[in-house]
């Protein structure tokens, strides 16, 4: 419990109990009693009218390690689809369970998502910890974090990852302050030290130039947030069980009014599938060279797609400069992607750009300047009018069924 | 309306390259600047300005007393006025412990009824702040925020960026909202801004005890993460570049790709 009743002061007017949002306080003889379900959130201290509650800031810090166990994921979902991201996080918790020797588990929370969690079992899930409310059916800041929190804060899991998707990456900070622990965002390399079973986290700063590896020692959970389409997905495992907790019933929560802040008031879907570009096995991205004919460009580039089964793409130039979606955006502010083949036409090739592409199988790179920074990255480089180039490539690929 | 905006001063990261031949991080001579992203978040601010003129715009930052120029820079832009949190305690912070020291100059400027941020930085990109920023202040977020609808009746009602669309949320103030490029274009310094920026603005400097901080509770001791090393990606190997004419070069790459069973 992180905050303390000064006896001397209470009156017994009953306010924080009305206030807890988690029904962590009772009035006993007068005084507020603090119960073991309180989270620290602080909210009985604002309201106290007697200055008589204090927050004594018990955060995670110098917590004993030794009671937090197992790798958790967060099972996003959007509309009861389950993110790709979320796969990829069940392959990568289940190589680092592994290593530690605990145990995989996933934290779903939806509206009647429950076949999700037969999903989650057959990637890999151990345990599913499973919310089921009718306020959590559209992700909300403050819907998801007090479920997820109280139930880390009840099950204290040593490592928590979670896809660094817009939602992803606004759920992990709040969690992050609410458990009292650090978390590194962004990260494409996951790895157990073998000595202390510490999580060793790598990611990229300075728009790429630069990774570090990131430890959070004397807290816990670890957290981290992981880019979509870099881990590699579990294998789905066709009637694998596991065990279900249901998060409602353990943690006897339910929301009041006030609990949510946020409220979503519509979800907008943009024409462009999301998941088209971190699935793709063949990626033709367009950048500046495009120009002065954007939209014959991307017309040409969809032509080769179309040919070779695979999407098209763009540099982060051409979405600035208004000629594709932004959801087409590959680099480090877009998408990070890992087809088989990557064609960067008419990119340059600037950091935040190969920092979201460089670990494609192979690249093919077609510009007309020979000194873009795009050729030091590709396997097979072409100097050249892409406009020239696209079209004779297309030829060859016709003259290879032919 | 009170608002406050949170802007950092980072180096351009688009004008850092790599010694081709160390392999290392070349600084010297890349300028730094206000923070793309936290400059639409004060263009937001400044909107509302536009048209509540009693609306107060106040910058907030930490970091090294040459942020200073920064902040003068967003007075320039119509802030009315700036502080930064700068001392030697708030070094080595992480997301989590930079987010108390915020945290804790927001206190000090009293009530706030909107705080914008930029959704992240480009010297670290992990849009950590915003929203532990919020969490610390005990106030509602909402981060990627593309387009602010209304502000109105103690409500805001902003449209969320998402990966395949965006959805509408409404939030009560005061809240934190963190903006995206595409919420709006920066304004331009105007040059009697700038002049005031330059001979009279003050920007004030704030350490740990004006913002009633334990130093414990500051930079590196209070950072759960830590740096166990950096280094610079190793580069891929440079591949081939193809010779001949373009239908020599294209049917080869096709058969060098064919050859690899890529396609």
């Amino acid at each position: 419990m992180a905050v303390k009743i000064i006896a001397e002061k209470c009156i017994g007017c009953g306010i924080c109990e009305k206030n807890c949002p988690f029904e962590a306080i009772k009035i006993e003889n007068k005084i507020a009693v603090v119960l073991d379900s309180c989270t620290g959130c602080g909210v009985c201290v604002e309201g106290c009218p007697k200055n008589c509650i204090e927050n004594t800031q018990t955060s995670m810090s110098n917590v004993d390690i030794s009671l937090y166990h197992g790798v958790w994921v967060f099972a996003e979902q959007r509309q009861g689809k389950l993110m790709n991201v979320a796969v990829e996080l069940l392959g990568e918790a289940q190589k680092l369970a592994s290593e530690i020797g605990t145990e995989v588990c996933a934290v779903l929370a939806g509206d009647n998502v429950d076949n999700l969690v037969d999903e989650l079992f057959e990637y890999g899930a151990d345990k599913v910890y499973y919310a089921n409310d009718p306020l959590l059916s559209n992700y909300t800041a403050d819907g998801y974090t007090n479920v997820v929190f109280r139930a880390i804060l009840k099950y204290k899991p040593e490592i928590v990852l979670l896809g660094a998707t817009h939602i992803g990456r606004d759920l992990g900070p709040s969690l992050a302050v609410k458990c009292g622990t650090g978390l590194t965002a962004d990260c494409t390399k996951l790895d157990i030290d073998p000595e202390d079973k510490k999580l060793m986290q790598t990611r990229p700063a300075f728009g790429g130039n630069l990774m570090a590896t990131i430890v959070c020692p004397g807290h816990r959970p670890q957290m981290s947030t992981v880019r979509p389409g870099v881990m590699t997905r579990a294998e789905r495992q066709p009637g694998r069980k596991g065990q279900l907790i249901d998060l409602k019933a353990e943690l006897k929560f339910k929301f009041k009014d006030g609990d949510i802040r946020q409220s979503v008031l519509e979800v907008i879907k943009s024409t462009v599938e999301l998941a088209k570009l971190t699935d793709a096995d063949i990626i033709i991205s367009g950048g500046r060279g495009l120009a002065p004919t954007p939209d014959e460009g991307f017309a040409l580039l969809k032509k080769l797609a179309d040919k070779l089964g695979g999407t098209i793409g763009a540099s982060r130039a051409a979405v600035d400069s208004g000629w594709i979606d932004h959801s087409y955006q590959v680099g480090q502010t877009g998408t990070t992607v890992k087809p088989k083949i990557y064609f960067a036409c008419g990119i340059s090739g600037a950091i935040q750009h190969l920092a979201g592409m460089q670990s494609s199988d192979y690249i093919v790179a077609i510009n007309k300047n020979e000194n873009a920074s795009i050729f030091e990255v590709a396997d097979y480089g072409i100097v050249g009018d892409l406009y020239k180039v696209i079209p004779a490539i297309i030829e060859a690929l016709d003259a290879q069924v032919a | 309306m009170k608002i406050v905006v949170c802007a950092k001063q980072v180096p351009d990261t688009n004008e850092v390259k790599i010694d081709p031949v160390k392999g290392t991080l070349i600084r010297d001579g890349v300028p730094s600047i206000l923070n793309p992203d936290d400059a639409n978040a004060l263009e937001a601010a400044l909107k509302i300005k536009d048209v509540s003129p009693d609306t107060t715009v106040s910058v907030v930052s930490m970091g090294p007393p040459q942020a200073t120029y920064m902040l003068k820079e967003c007075i320039a832009m119509g802030a009315d006025d700036a502080y930064l949190l700068s001392s030697r305690a708030f070094g080595g912070a992480d997301t989590c412990a930079t987010s108390t020291t915020i945290a804790a100059g927001i206190k000090k400027l009293g009530d706030v009824d909107l705080i914008f941020a930029g959704r992240q930085a480009i010297d670290g990109d992990t849009a950590q702040v915003g929203p532990q920023l919020a969490q610390r202040l005990g106030l509602p977020f909402v981060t990627y925020v593309q387009n602010v609808r209304e502000v109105k009746n103690g409500k805001v009602i902003v449209e969320r960026q998402l990966e395949d669309g965006y959805e509408v949320i409404e939030v009560k103030l005061p809240c934190v909202l963190t903006a995206v490029k595409e919420l709006n274009t920066p304004r331009y310094m105007s040059v009697p801004r700038v002049l005031y920026a330059c001979d009279e603005a003050e920007i004030k400097i704030w350490n740990e005890v004006d913002v009633e901080l334990d130093p414990a509770d500051c930079g590196l001791n209070a950072s759960p993460t830590k740096v166990l090393k950096s280094f610079t990606p190793p580069p891929k190997g440079k591949g081939e570049i193809l010779t001949g004419t373009i239908n020599e070069m294209a049917t080869s790459v096709v058969a060098k790709l064919k050859e690899k069973h890529a396609i």
